[in-house]
């Protein structure tokens, strides 16, 4: 399972698919990558059970396979990715004040 | 790397997030109390935030939108319950309407940013508590749009 959600494409799919399953081709749009590289990443996930594939007409439905507890954990980890980004942001806003001032 | 921790509570719905950086406690002030400043590190590079209305004082009340890549815009508001400049500030934070008026106003998530000086440097504290799941599903939507933006990186530099 670790190795599963070591990658953070796999974390983003893991996400989008506990809120509502997805097709296969609708995840892949959201990436820049191949089909064939979005079909990879989905494949790891189902082989640590963190989700499963069902058959919708022509389509397999991707499914998260994860506990409400896990899921919450899985929404924070987002989260924390959110503040993750603004720690940075608010970093280098610092910085360019120090470069002004010290011109 | 400006980020030294952050613990999330799965129970109580919370993640306190602590981050230090290289400036002074009023400096980093200045990146919450200048809307100017805010809205260029509050939303992700793919949804750019402005803020409309800025009142920063206790009891104040902000509003912004974020505007998405296809021009979609997602509309937040804020109430100011505490604003002790330059060390803490407290806030809701919620999705507002078209009106630009809360969804819901009990459907909000509470902000507690503290500063402390760190001999020059300052360490900020952010503990963001929720009140549901759904709202830390829409609210952790960003973290997927930022979970692009690095996939989109790490192509970037494959390929550089």
């Amino acid at each position: 399972m670790f190795h599963a959600l070591a990658d953070a494409t796999r974390r983003d799919i893991l996400t989008r698919v506990i809120r509502s399953g997805q097709s296969v081709s609708e995840l892949a749009r959201q990436y820049p990558m191949s089909f064939a590289a979005v079909q990879k990443h989905v494949a790891v996930l189902e082989r640590a059970a963190l989700v499963s594939k069902v058959r919708r007409g022509r389509e397999q439905i991707v499914h998260g396979e994860v506990t409400a507890l896990r899921r919450v954990a899985l929404l924070l980890d987002a989260y924390e990715e959110v503040w993750r980004h603004r720690a940075d942001r608010i970093a280098d806003i610092l910085e360019e004040n120090d470069s002004a001032e010290n011109q | 790397m400006p980020v030294i921790s952050a613990v999330k509570d799965v129970d109580t719905l919370t993640m306190t997030f602590v981050a230090e950086f290289e400036a002074t406690v009023e400096k980093v002030w200045q990146v919450w109390a200048d809307p100017r400043k805010l809205e260029r590190w509050w939303g992700p590079p793919t949804w750019p935030a402005t803020f409309e209305r800025f009142e920063f004082e206790p009891g104040g009340q902000v509003r912004y939108y974020m505007t998405g890549p296809d021009g979609t815009k997602a509309r937040g508001w804020w109430t100011l319950t505490s604003v002790e400049a330059p060390h803490r500030l407290e806030f809701d934070d919620g999705f507002a309407d078209e009106n630009n008026e809360p969804v819901d106003p009990k459907d909000s998530t509470r902000g507690v940013v503290t500063l402390e000086d760190l001999g020059g440097r300052t360490r900020m504290t952010t503990v963001s508590t929720f009140t549901s799941a759904e709202q830390l599903e829409r609210m952790a939507e960003m973290g997927m749009q930022e979970g692009m933006r690095q996939a989109q990186d790490q192509i970037d530099a494959l390929l550089a």
